[in-house]
């Protein structure tokens, strides 16, 4: 005879262990999260590492790598320690990648989802105000800000988050569109529940997987625009920063190259750990699903 | 039935497909073993989960190798080892001499070419020939299959033509060389009841005229009755019974075989109730719906599309109304409306006396707990990211109800749905399709509603879960008396279930009366070719399992 | 039909006219900007004079329409942007369009030429990368994908200037031709060459490897469908799939992102050209940035959004174009 329907299966692991299988499973993913590691732990351990002020002169200008166990990455042209600047170029990356991410998609999930929910009249409006974001060059719009607010680190991180919440409300917008047409949100409509909580309580946790995805992206995309700045010297004079380390090394390119690679690698390294980061999150949070 | 043909097109002996490790089983396929002989129709009987399609891919050998392979056991095709051949040898089978038909007529045909284009690249394959005769070569099929004007349909892209054309398409393509051997893939079960016997009868009539032998593949014993010379009946990779049609169809012998066709319901009714001194609990009046479409010059608007017309009808307490139909005949928009999960344009749902179309938003979302909704896929209704307890609570609770009571209520519910205790906190991700569908029954009872509505309730579901729902929902209906807005496309399903029917096409009522009256003496053409259209209305399933409503 | 257009004609007119209100926003957008930053014109141009007294700065701003309410100010301000007008700069002494259209040549031709190369190469490599999938050289490749994925373009720059030029040198350091050379017809060509090498490469490179991973995902995914399962059941080898099946469906998600993307290009044309200094609209950006020239700022911005309109519109022609489900009606 057939088996019941009733029959329960063996009930399933719970959400976090399967997230962590499905995650191992990709070695390059396991890599990133190592690197991500590492950065973070320099970005901790920056204080103890190096006591003192990054920006002060600890050895002999321009030692090179590997000379002086004082300064084990050697000094640049100001004679301030490569590797302390390592350190604390870590705590900023981090912190204005964090905040700025956390800006970027605040907006833009806010966005996304009036503007997915609602559609009609309501996501014409925010979508055309999105496009006119998304037609401003965003280096270009961010060099304007902060021309116009000046280079303090929290007007940095602010117009970093400001340039590049469009991508983010585009996909919540999309997976709102998707989800809305669910049956499940036609259940709790039913049910008598309000807008305000089917979007929040019903349709953001299920939009969210692709986003926390993609704000992996946005972290390693603001990482890049704070070093640019950095590097251009709109960044803010106050902090070390790799992009400004690098811009310094610029002038001494010809005599001591590096300089500007030492920090160059770091932020390639920092950067790919997110990158690589995201992939895995998506492979462990998007699983294909197959029939 | 033909006597078998002494040589067999193709034979599968002793065949095993082994599944990637940590799969629920080791082999999707263990020990299948069948003959198509030439010119006949060997039907491949399963529920979901039979691995009756991964035959078809082990044959044309397209399987996702490596991680499903074959592993054991023999494929000839014309007395040839299929298992032995190189790929180039395959590919030039492939299309040739075995030919095959899916399921999805809307997504097997590449969106970016013309029809034409694609019969053609069949031909261009395996044809010596010219374009000029090539182009004459695919238009004959064109015409062979039935298509309107195929000098136009040439030209068309697939999503230009509706889904019975693409599938006829998709059997020129398949015939056009006139194969050995067709495998066709649930080839009808997309389509609509009365395309499906079309596009059945096209089947038989073509691979009669070629002599092929023909691998069909389904889960509806209906369509088996329709058009089988044998029948393989396959459950969880293995075979669990063969024979020729009227032997499995009249007289099964695996009690497997024998639940699954005493679950097929059967098409006559069961005795009208009287409920007509019942009091009205629903009504809708004058009922119209349009829908505009996107798109179009400079404004953007286009040709509205009328989804309801004129909808009248009343629904009394403890009775069951069905709402049937094709695709296309608004009756899924008539869920909607009356529920007010989308607005009409014009018309009356009354409900306890009052017109829901009518309540300002506060009002309606008062009123929403008297009628609630079961809903067509068991996937997408309930909320992946929440314990089924929440789930069922949820409504109750918006409604005022203590949560804690409300939870207790739930589990309760569980019981009365024949789920256990043990169901309430887990996620809907790890129950079976007829188990979520149970649970999105208990959230609809949570609430106490006067009248449920129940969009296309059992569509997604096998057929023995499918008897086991309907059952479950007949006995709720005595038990709690309710009334049951029933929407649904199966005739079938109907026959059993509902006291008195609504036969719509296109946004129209062209018919409506007690059940056992409609399907005894329909009225209106389109009813009668309705049900002259449900596959294997000739045969009555012998075996009828008592639970059956 | 009361009115036959051409379904193309009709089609693009439809993008336009959806485009306008962008457009109208961006000018509000930088109106706005405007009246944010510290300091008005008559502030700049009393700077410029080197200080005047009240009375006359007072005539100077009734004279500049700035004593009106913000809506005349921001209504003559959207008709000169709408006529290119963009006003004085006060640091090239000349109106800002004669300034910006002195840059514009060159920024293009980076545009097209990096654009060009990544989105060729990009997807070539991407579809190959797909076809050979978990295989060494889709390791090879996605590897590389990633690495120039994570370099910030300045970096890259650097690390080539230091080889190709200091060490080697192959290149020129930068700007667009040899000064004092006064080179002509190929010779010049052949100059302007060498110098944009080393900037077509570093931006080229870091959007390469976008699209190489994009084309990648997209190939992936489309040989999963149906219809490319049809294809092979009828036979079609795998040249066949990749070439008429699978190339063309993969292609579409890319296109929507070269569209999407373009503006983020243009941006880091700031960076790339401010290190080779390369004389285009990027480098007068942040020359402007640094020089506090909010005038020519400001006209770059919109005049940037027009060629990102611009290309977006051509994008979704070319969509349209690839993607036959689109109704041109």
């Amino acid at each position: 005879m057939t088996t019941l329907d009733t029959d329960l299966r063996p009930p399933e692991p719970s959400r976090l262990v399967v997230f962590w299988r499905r995650y191992r499973r990709n070695r390059a993913a396991l890599f990133g999260l190592a690197l991500f590691a590492l950065v973070v732990a320099m970005a901790l351990t920056a204080g103890i590492v190096a006591p003192g002020d990054p920006l002060a002169r600890a050895g002999d200008p321009l030692t090179p790598p590997f000379m002086d166990a004082a300064v084990p990455l050697g000094t640049d042209q100001l004679g301030r320690d490569i590797f302390a600047g390592i350190f604390y170029g870590a705590r900023i990356s981090l912190m204005i990648g964090v905040v700025a991410t956390l800006i970027s998609i605040g907006i833009g999930v806010v966005i996304g989802a009036l503007a997915g929910y609602f559609g009609g009249w309501v996501d014409d409006v925010l979508m055309r105000v999105t496009e006119a974001f998304q037609t401003i060059p965003n280096f270009v719009l961010l060099l304007t800000l902060v021309a116009i607010t000046g280079s303090k680190i929290e007007w940095i991180t602010v117009a970093i988050g400001i340039v590049s919440w469009t991508a983010p409300a585009r996909m919540v917008r999309a997976e709102f569109m998707s989800l809305r047409g669910r049956e499940f949100v036609d259940a709790v409509r039913n049910l008598g529940v309000s807008d305000a909580a089917i979007i929040f309580r019903e349709i953001l946790p299920n939009a969210m997987p692709p986003v926390i995805v993609y704000a992996s992206v946005i972290m390693a995309l603001s990482i890049l625009l704070e070093s640019a700045l950095a590097f251009l010297g709109l960044g803010d004079p106050n902090y070390a920063s790799w992009g400004n380390m690098i811009g310094q090394g610029r002038a001494v390119l010809r005599t001591a190259w590096y300089c500007a690679a030492i920090p160059g690698i770091a932020i390639v390294l920092t950067v790919l750990s997110f990158s690589l980061l995201g992939e895995g999150l998506n492979d462990a949070l998007n699983p294909r699903q197959k029939k | 039935m033909t006597a078998p043909a002494p040589k067999p097109v193709l034979e599968i002996e002793n065949l095993r497909v082994a599944l990637p490790k940590g799969s629920d089983r080791p082999f999707a396929l263990d020990g299948l073993s069948l003959t198509v002989a030439p010119g006949e129709i060997v039907c491949l009987v399963g529920e979901s989960g039979s691995g009756k399609s991964l035959t078809a891919g082990a044959v044309m050998r397209l399987l996702p190798e490596p991680h499903v392979h074959v592993a054991g056991g023999a494929i000839r095709f014309e007395g040839e080892d299929i298992l032995a051949k190189t790929e180039a040898e395959m590919r030039a089978i492939r299309g040739d001499r075995i030919s095959m038909i899916f399921q999805e007529p809307m997504t097997a045909l590449n969106p970016q070419k013309t029809v034409g284009w694609q019969i053609d690249e069949v031909l261009k394959l395996h044809m010596k020939a010219g374009r000029r005769e090539r182009k004459a070569h695919a238009l004959e099929m064109l015409n062979r299959v039935h298509i309107p004007e195929p000098a136009s349909a040439y030209n068309a892209y697939p999503h230009q033509i509706s889904g019975g054309q693409r599938q006829r398409v998709m059997i020129a393509m398949a015939l056009a060389l006139s194969p050995k051997l067709i495998i066709a893939d649930e080839p009808t079960t997309a389509l609509d009841v009365t395309t499906q016997l079309q596009i059945l009868k096209l089947i038989r009539e073509l691979q009669r005229d070629e002599g092929a032998g023909v691998l069909f593949i389904t889960h509806d014993f209906g369509v088996v009755a329709e058009i089988a010379d044998k029948v393989v009946v396959l459950k969880q990779g293995e075979m669990v019974e063969q024979g020729p049609a009227d032997e499995v169809l009249n007289r099964p012998r695996a009690p497997y075989t024998r639940a699954l066709i005493g679950a097929v319901p059967d098409l006559t009714p069961p005795p009208h109730r009287p409920l007509s001194d019942a009091p009205v609990v629903l009504s809708g009046k004058a009922l119209k719906k349009t829908f505009a479409a996107r798109g179009g010059l400079l404004t953007g608007k286009r040709a509205a599309v009328t989804a309801v017309k004129d909808l009248t009808f009343e629904l009394r307490r403890g009775e069951t109304l069905g709402v049937v139909g094709e695709s296309g005949s608004g009756k899924t928009t008539v869920s909607r409306i009356v529920t007010r999960l989308v607005e009409a344009d014009s018309g009356a749902v009354e409900l306890e006396g009052k017109d829901l179309l009518a309540c300002s938003a506060r009002e309606l979302r008062a009123m929403r707990k008297h009628i609630q909704m079961v809903f067509q896929d068991p996937m997408a209704s309930l909320n992946p990211r929440k314990r089924v307890v929440d789930l069922i609570a949820q409504g109750p609770i918006v409604h005022g109800m203590d949560p804690r009571a409300a939870r207790e209520r739930a589990r309760e519910l569980l019981a009365l749905v024949e789920l256990s205790p043990a169901a309430a906190d887990r996620f809907p991700h790890e129950f079976s399709g007829g188990q979520r569908q149970r649970i999105g029954i208990a959230r609809a009872l949570a609430l106490e509603p006067r009248v449920i509505v129940a969009d296309e309730p059992v569509s997604a579901l096998d057929v023995s879960v499918q008897a086991q729902v309907l059952r479950l929902l007949a006995d709720l209906r005595e038990r709690l008396n309710l009334s049951l807005l029933f929407v649904t496309h199966d005739l079938r399903v109907a026959a059993q279930l509902c006291d008195r029917i609504i036969v719509m096409q296109k946004g129209e009522i062209v018919e409506a009366g007690p059940t056992a009256e409609v399907f005894a003496e329909p009225k209106h053409p389109y009813t009668r070719n309705l049900l002259a259209s449900i596959p294997g209305r000739d045969w009555t399933p012998p075996v009828k399992s008592i639970e059956a409503a | 039909m009361p009115l036959t257009v051409p379904p193309i004609l009709a089609y693009a007119l439809r993008r336009l006219i959806q485009a306008a209100p962008v457009v109208v926003l961006i000018m509000i957008g930088t109106f706005l900007l405007l009246k944010l930053a510290p300091g008005d014109t008559v502030d700049a141009l009393v700077g410029d004079m080197g200080g005047a007294d009240a009375a006359f700065i007072e005539r100077l701003r009734i004279e500049y329409g700035l004593d009106q309410p913000v809506w005349v100010q921001l209504w003559r301000y959207m008709v000169k942007l709408a006529s290119f007008d963009f006003g004085w700069s006060f640091v090239y002494e000349q109106p800002v369009s004669t300034v910006l259209m002195d840059r514009l040549g060159n920024t293009l031709l980076l545009m097209a030429t990096s654009l060009s190369l990544a989105f060729t190469i990009g997807v070539l490599l991407g579809a190959i990368a797909a076809r050979r999938a978990y295989s060494l050289s889709d390791n090879i490749i996605s590897t590389l994908g990633l690495v120039f994925y994570a370099t910030p373009s300045f970096f890259l720059s650097l690390m080539m200037m230091l080889i190709f030029s200091v060490k080697l040198g192959w290149l020129p350091v930068g700007g667009i031709k040899t000064i004092g050379a006064f080179y002509d017809g190929w010779k010049h060509v052949w100059d302007v060459a060498l110098h944009l090498v080393m900037p077509t490469a570093a931006l080229s490179l870091i959007y390469l490897a976008f699209y190489l991973r994009l084309m990648r995902a997209a190939v992936l995914e489309v040989a999963e469908l149906d219809y490319v399962r049809t294809a092979r059941a009828k036979g079609a080898g795998e040249t066949r799939l990749m070439a008429h099946h699978i190339m063309r469906n993969a292609l579409l998600p890319v296109v929507t992102l070269l569209g999407l993307q373009f503006s983020t290009v243009l941006g880091g044309s700031v960076v790339v050209e401010t290190i080779f200094t390369l004389p285009g609209l990027g480098q007068l950006a942040y020359q402007s940035v640094i020089q506090r020239d909010l005038n020519t700022l400001m006209g770059i911005i919109f005049l940037c959004a027009i060629i990102v309109v611009v290309v977006n519109f051509l994008t979704d022609l070319l969509y349209a174009r690839l993607d036959s489900r689109i109704e041109l009606k």
